[in-house]
């Protein structure tokens, strides 16, 4: 019962929404009726696959850069303390900086193909993976730290050995803000300037009329977002079953 | 003392006070050395100075590690947290992997030795960190209130279990519990003032680990016990009244 909640929620939502198309009559290129996006889903499934794998390389590519990026410069941040110093509180300013914004230029120095979009997304993302993994590689515990000193070991392997799979649990919620950032940042790369991916169907659909295209662009998206965190969260899950909350579960 | 370990400590401060001044601490070879004392007193900061984890002091060289709490890695099972010696030096050879087996026999975790330890009992998990702490084979073996979070019936047995495994080798045991110092201490020292002094005390001279029952310890257990609560201000206001 309780896996069929949300589904159940859904089908009502659903039937709200028919309701509403229904009572009101509102025109289709307004308000189509959830019968009429799932035709367009049907209909013009091959449209939207085609568009959909160029947004999914996106963020795929995005989500490989990002966190490649970010633990990177977690590593780094963790390791030297100089550069820590030097950097940390230029990369905190940077985040008052909105990645929106900077998404027309992204486009303008890369270009219309991918390239721009992967950089929206890559920049999104950079931020929260660096700061979960390198606020987890700050808190190891130290008794763990001392112990491996007292053993005798360098600091490369107390950080290969410890704090790195120590910080491994703040890193995978890094990771799942990011699935769910990732996404928005292809999206909004493809708004500014595209000629392929879900963003440009939705605008294309959206100065055409074809409302129902874009609703069903917009479902195709979500369901590419959550299947992504579904994806991401599992993996986490598994290779942290050391975990007591995830033990438990 | 001839045959001993040294540790000495120039001087060394804590939030302003003078902790430590010309202080020198001997750790007779093979032997049990218990430094008991209350809460704040400068016991671990000692211990840690003895691991030369304190930056100015020069520790006592090779020495193994177990605290208060057990420190094991939630990420690797028993084996693998009893190897992690090795394992941080980048050296786990199939001797060594063989002598981890055996020791966890020994500490009774034979049949858990593929389990994590968010699986294990409190006594199950500070008997792996005494397995680990063995497999290190150093010539010292510090001990921070290892046996503190236990209940006491497990505190007594895994007190008789390190007492066993432990024999012959020096150990410095910080403690705040006088039964505990003076089941297992062949020498035993209290921390007092400021700067700390070691005051040396006397502990029954039968074989460790003692009965707890032995009536030797219970009368020096009464005396060592008011000693601590007569020494500092609360103590004497509260034998005062």
């Amino acid at each position: 019962m309780r896996g069929l909640r949300p589904l159940v929620t859904a089908a009502g939502l659903l039937l709200l929404w028919q309701a509403v198309v229904w009572a009101t009559g509102v025109q289709r290129f307004i308000l189509p009726g959830p019968a009429a996006v799932g035709k367009a889903l049907w209909g013009r499934r091959d449209l939207l696959a085609l568009h959909a794998a160029v947004t999914a390389a996106e963020v795929a590519i995005g989500i490989v850069l990002g966190c490649l990026t970010g633990v990177l410069m977690a590593l780094l941040l963790a390791a030297f303390a100089p550069l820590r110093r030097w950097l940390l509180p230029v990369l905190v300013m940077s985040q008052a900086l909105p990645v929106f914004a900077l998404a027309p230029l992204l486009v303008l120095w890369l270009g219309y193909g991918m390239a721009s979009k992967v950089a929206v997304a890559v920049l999104i993302i950079f931020f929260p993976v660096t700061s979960a993994f390198y606020d987890g590689l700050k808190r190891t515990e130290p008794g763990w730290i001392e112990l491996a000193r007292v053993m005798g070991a360098k600091p490369g392997a107390i950080l290969r050995r410890i704090r790195v799979p120590a910080a491994l649990p703040a890193f995978a919620s890094g990771l799942r803000v990011a699935a769910v950032y990732a996404p928005i940042g292809a999206v909004i790369g493809e708004w500014v300037g595209s000629s392929r991916g879900l963003g440009f169907l939705m605008l294309h659909a959206n100065g055409r009329m074809q409302t129902d295209l874009m609703f069903a662009a917009v479902v195709v998206l979500a369901a590419l977002s959550l299947g992504l965190y579904a994806l991401i969260d599992r993996l986490g899950r598994r290779l942290l079953r050391w975990q007591p909350e995830t033990l438990a579960v | 003392m001839a045959d001993a370990l040294r540790l000495r400590v120039d001087r060394l401060d804590y939030g302003g006070e003078a902790l430590f001044r010309d202080l020198v601490l001997d750790l007779p070879k093979g032997r049990w050395t218990a430094l008991i004392g209350g809460s704040g007193v400068g016991k671990t900061t000692l211990l840690r100075a003895a691991a030369g984890l304190v930056p100015g002091v020069e520790g006592l060289g090779p020495a193994a590690l177990m605290a208060q709490s057990d420190l094991l890695l939630p990420w690797l099972d028993v084996e693998a947290n009893v190897l992690l010696g090795p394992r941080l030096r980048g050296g786990v050879t199939p001797d060594l992997r063989a002598k981890a087996a055996d020791l966890i026999e020994r500490v009774g975790l034979g049949d858990a030795r593929k389990r994590l330890p968010a699986e294990l009992s409190g006594g199950m998990r500070q008997r792996a960190a005494l397995a680990r702490t063995l497999l290190e084979d150093r010539p010292l073996v510090l001990m921070d209130e290892p046996f503190s979070a236990l209940d006491a019936i497990t505190r007594h047995r895994v007190q008789d279990l390190a007492a066993e495994l432990l024999d012959g080798r020096t150990v410095l045991l910080v403690t705040h519990s006088p039964p505990e110092a003076l089941r297992l201490a062949h020498r035993l020292l209290l921390l007092e003032g400021r700067p700390v002094r070691l005051r040396p005390l006397d502990v029954p001279a039968s074989p460790t680990p003692r009965r707890a029952d032995d009536p030797a310890l219970l009368r020096r257990q009464g005396q060592l016990l008011e000693a601590l609560a007569g020494e500092g201000d609360k103590g004497r206001a509260t034998c005062a009244a």
